[in-house]
């Protein structure tokens, strides 16, 4: 089923009030911010992805969920342009940018984060973010809307809660304030279309209720926002459109209610988890 | 058809030696994942040790041959894996490329020491100069013995690697050394094995080698060199595949001489012709550079371990800058002769070892040809308006940042080792197609004439006023390299070195940010060319040698790659060491080369060096009362240049 032809069941209430964006939230049925179709990644004789279709609309959390191993982070690399794939279409606002290197899909409006942090480690938390602001320039990206983001390094910091000094070096940051910094910096670029790796790994509750909070605003300014996290209870609160990837592959997607009640989910991935997490182990951190 | 049939046989039988030394090149890569830029200096090792055992003292041949492939090259690799290379488990690219640089500078100065480099020595062919005539053609008993060796290497080597456990395990333990680790192998071993096998085809090649240089004798620097050509066939199976590397190889050597029997030499000049053999491997290996795909960005999440030094503010900077150029004036009324002109020559190097800290310090983009750059500078200022003009600096400065984006461009869609290895061939053809070409190095001894750079109102610059001149130049270098480190170029090139992937993906350009630091590095080398020309009164290949762009290099890694004092001091190092190995023995000629190697191996832990010791900057931050390294540009000068006249006197 094209998950785009869903539209949300889920009404939420936004902490901030909608502005313009409002229009293209409630707009779902229109064109994706961000689209992958038909996605498949072979490294060697492994399927890492197959024929992976999933679509992010602006003003909408869409969450990716699935075991460790299950393709997540390669189909992240796909979307960014660090992975080629065998076969499949990348859209960024209806743009086909599958022939794109990573940085000219930036300039669209695409930032992420990683899973294995990615900062640069020489610099301090407000260079970090800097970098990012500079980066962006004056160029126009198109796919997305923008607004209400600060536009100084330190303001940044300070919105996605990073606590403490922004001058310290960002090597020697504890991993959930590395993870806020790397945040603040793919914001620094202003975007349309934001993916998150697992940014609530090394945060405590609080700070994971604060970043849920933080991601329901920032996409009712209108921005596509794609989460992976392992943290179910915060996926299932803020996403409004859920993908399950499994073994390379999407199982089911669907709203919250729909995937927490999915009997094929809950057989094939809850009951895995346990498995999944054996095997994972000792070899995935 | 027999002349062409002759060129086959010779390009063969190159082709198959060039191929031995570049599958131990791969062979170590893929198991170790260390490049071992060291790999001809152990052939070179092996060369002369063959030459000695079985010429000099006359053991039966294959004695020889047995002690040097089967005795000396292993328990070197085990040394060197053991004592050098399992200290850099999770050290960066470029830490362990300069460990591997460090030991080829080291086999050099001891080879040096043991074989006097003005003794002649030859080789003859292992079984005499029997030949067979096959289809109209002589073919020596030692061409079959080269072709049949290679066929064997890639024979036993497709059985080893599919056979033995070990030899599975050594494919597997690139990817992955703690999952291998997991697995029950030990990953240490593995990696042994990779360094045993890889010093094992490399002293292979060189035994193989030896005879055929027997013209021209054996020597240091050609056979530690023929890494080169080993680079440019391992290239074509991308530094994985043994079986393309093998045919990479052979295809060079026969590419090779193709080029030296059937080009039109007509349209060349006779200086040209002479160096076919040594620049066509490297056309081959950029033009292999151009076509081989790009290299696939990883992220991978691995943050420094070491804190950065502090960058010096504008007003720090110019205090720096000021204490350098007062140091300066001060000294050089108490100098004279080679101490002034050591120093002098050592602050010119100074300039180089500054652009250095911008590319490899701040960027992360190794360059093994600054020096070029440097000579590049030179020869323009010397070919301007007589060699002194400021119109020549400008010139200079200009056409040596030109040819640093040329060198940079076809290797900016790959790897830093790439663009490291590139800039070696690069080093070399520039070496023997230009500096060492009497079309362009006319004057006796291949010398063009530099002055000094003039100053306005002054019929001439003496000793002690050039000394100056050229401080005053490097403190504007070292400034402006500061300045572009806090600007947002610099803070770009940091974070690119730091994560390409996340650089790219905020939508920056990582091929345009290299070609500048590149063209700027390159740019500032040739500025210190000139001043360097003006000061020795001329340019010559001698100044543009590889192992010089080398040592300095290493010195200023030595120092601190990531502080401009670093680079100054590696300038100041690299000029007074050669002038105080002439008062010591001659074990002792190459004493900058054992002083750089042994230092890098020394402090392969400390990516900051010796101005980052733990011991050296509390020492200083209870001096100086703040954090020193790269602080002042001037402070640490005063020890070198004291240390310098002190060797020089």
């Amino acid at each position: 089923m094209p998950p785009g032809n869903r539209p949300s069941e889920r009404h939420r209430v936004r902490s901030v009030p909608p502005a313009e964006p409002a229009a293209r939230a409630s707009g779902e049925r229109g064109e994706p911010a961000l689209e992958a179709r038909g996605v498949s990644v072979r490294f060697g004789g492994v399927a890492a992805l197959t024929d992976v279709s999933l679509a992010a609309h602006p003003g909408q959390v869409t969450g990716l969920i699935g075991p460790n191993g299950a393709g997540k982070t390669t189909l992240f690399n796909v979307i960014t342009g660090l992975q080629r794939p065998d076969h499949g279409r990348v859209t960024i606002a209806g743009r086909d940018v599958t022939g794109l290197g990573p940085h000219r899909r930036a300039r669209l409006g695409l930032a992420r984060t990683f899973q294995r942090l990615e900062l640069f480690g020489t610099l301090s938390a407000a260079e970090n973010v800097r970098v990012g602001l500079e980066a962006r320039g004056s160029r126009r990206s198109t796919a997305g809307a923008r607004s209400g983001l600060p536009s100084g390094a330190a303001a940044l910091l300070e919105r996605v809660g990073v606590p403490g000094a922004p001058d310290a070096p960002a090597a020697s940051l504890p991993t959930g304030s590395a993870r806020l910094v790397e945040l603040a910096r793919a914001l620094a670029i202003d975007p349309g279309v934001l993916l998150l790796d697992e940014p609530c790994s090394g945060l405590d509750d609080h700070e994971t209720a604060a970043l849920g909070k933080l991601l329901g605003e920032l996409a009712s300014e209108g921005r596509a926002v794609l989460l992976v996290e392992h943290d179910m209870d915060l996926v299932l609160q803020i996403c409004d459109l859920v993908y399950v990837l499994d073994f390379g592959e999407i199982i089911a997607s669907g709203t919250p209610d729909q995937v927490r009640n999915d009997p094929a989910v809950q057989s094939a991935y809850l009951g895995r988890v346990e498995r999944s997490d054996e095997r994972a182990g000792p070899v995935s951190p | 058809m027999n002349v062409f049939l002759s060129y086959t046989v010779i390009g063969v039988t190159l082709g198959a030696i060039y191929a031995i030394t570049a599958t131990g090149l791969v062979v170590t890569y893929t198991t170790t994942g260390v490049f071992n830029f060291a790999h001809g200096a152990v052939g070179m090792v092996a060369a002369f040790s063959f030459y000695q055992l079985w010429q000099a003292w006359h053991w039966p041949l294959l004695v020889a041959l047995a002690v040097v492939l089967l005795v000396e090259a292993p328990i070197l690799a085990v040394l060197v894996e053991t004592v050098l290379m399992r200290r850099l488990h999770g050290a960066s690219t470029e830490r362990s490329l300069m460990v591997t640089l460090g030991l080829l500078v080291i086999l050099v100065g001891l080879a040096t020491a043991v074989w006097n480099p003005l003794t002649s020595r030859t080789v003859p062919p292992f079984f005499g100069t029997d030949s067979v005539r096959v289809l109209g053609v002589y073919v020596s008993a030692q061409q079959i013995l080269t072709v049949v060796v290679v066929v064997l290497m890639a024979v036993a080597l497709r059985w080893f690697f599919r056979t033995f456990r070990v030899g599975v395990a050594m494919r597997a333990v690139v990817d992955d050394p703690d999952l291998v680790a997991m697995a029950g192998a030990k990953p240490y071993r593995v990696a042994q094995m990779g360094w045993m096998l890889g010093f094992f085809l490399a002293a292979l090649a060189g035994c193989l080698l030896a005879p055929t240089v027997a013209t021209t004798g054996l020597n240091i620097s050609q056979l530690t060199l023929l890494v080169v050509n080993g680079y440019a066939a391992a290239v074509v199976g991308r530094l994985r595949s043994v079986p393309l590397t093998v045919v990479g190889g052979i295809v060079l050597g026969l590419v090779t001489e193709y080029c030296v029997g059937y080009l039109p030499t007509a349209h060349l000049s006779q200086n040209l012709i002479a160096v076919i053999p040594e620049v066509v491997p490297v056309i081959f290996l950029f033009v292999v550079l151009l076509v081989i795909p790009a290299a696939r960005l990883v992220a991978a999440g691995r943050l420094p371990r070491h804190a950065a030094p502090r960058v010096p503010g504008p007003a720090r900077s110019w205090v720096g800058a000021a204490v350098l150029v007062l140091l300066a004036v001060a000294v050089s009324p108490l100098l004279g002769g080679i101490a002034l002109a050591t120093v002098a020559t050592g602050l010119a190097l100074g300039i180089v070892g500054v652009s250095l800290v911008l590319l490899t310090g701040y960027a992360g983009q190794v360059s093994l040809c600054q020096l070029t750059f440097l000579g590049v500078g030179a020869f323009t200022m010397g070919k301007i308006s007589g060699g002194g003009g400021w119109l020549g600096l400008v010139a200079a400065v200009g056409v040596s940042g030109a040819v640093g984006a040329l060198v940079a461009l076809p290797t900016l869609r790959l790897r830093g080792l790439y663009l490291a290895l590139a800039t070696l061939a690069f080093g070399e053809a520039a070496y023997y197609a230009f500096f060492s070409n009497p079309s362009f190095f006319p004057g006796y001894g291949g010398n063009i004439t530099v002055r000094r750079l003039a100053l306005p109102g002054a019929q001439s610059v003496g000793d002690r006023v050039e000394l100056v001149e050229i401080a005053v130049a490097l403190a504007l270098c070292a400034v402006a390299v500061l300045a572009v480190r806090r600007s947002r170029f610099g803070r770009r090139l940091v974070a690119l070195n730091d994560s390409p992937a996340a650089f790219a993906t905020l939508g920056m350009n990582a091929r345009a940010v290299k070609v500048a630091v590149f063209a700027l590095s390159a740019a500032m080398a040739g500025l210190g060319g000139c001043l360097y020309a003006g000061e020795q009164g001329a340019i010559s290949a001698n100044d543009v040698l590889f192992f010089s762009s080398l040592t300095l290099l290493l010195f200023v890694a030595i120092w601190g790659m990531r502080t401009v004092t670093g680079g100054i001091l590696g300038g100041l190092t690299a000029a007074a060491l050669p002038v105080a190995a002439t008062h010591l023995p001659h074990a002792l000629t190459d004493l900058s080369g054992l002083v750089a190697g042994v230092g890098i191996v020394l402090l392969s832990r400390n990516p900051d060096g010796v101005l980052g010791l733990p011991a050296l900057t509390g020492l200083l931050r209870r001096t100086w009362g703040a954090a020193p390294s790269g602080d002042a540009t001037g402070e640490p000068a005063l020890g070198a240049t004291q240390g310098a006249v002190g060797a020089a006197g």
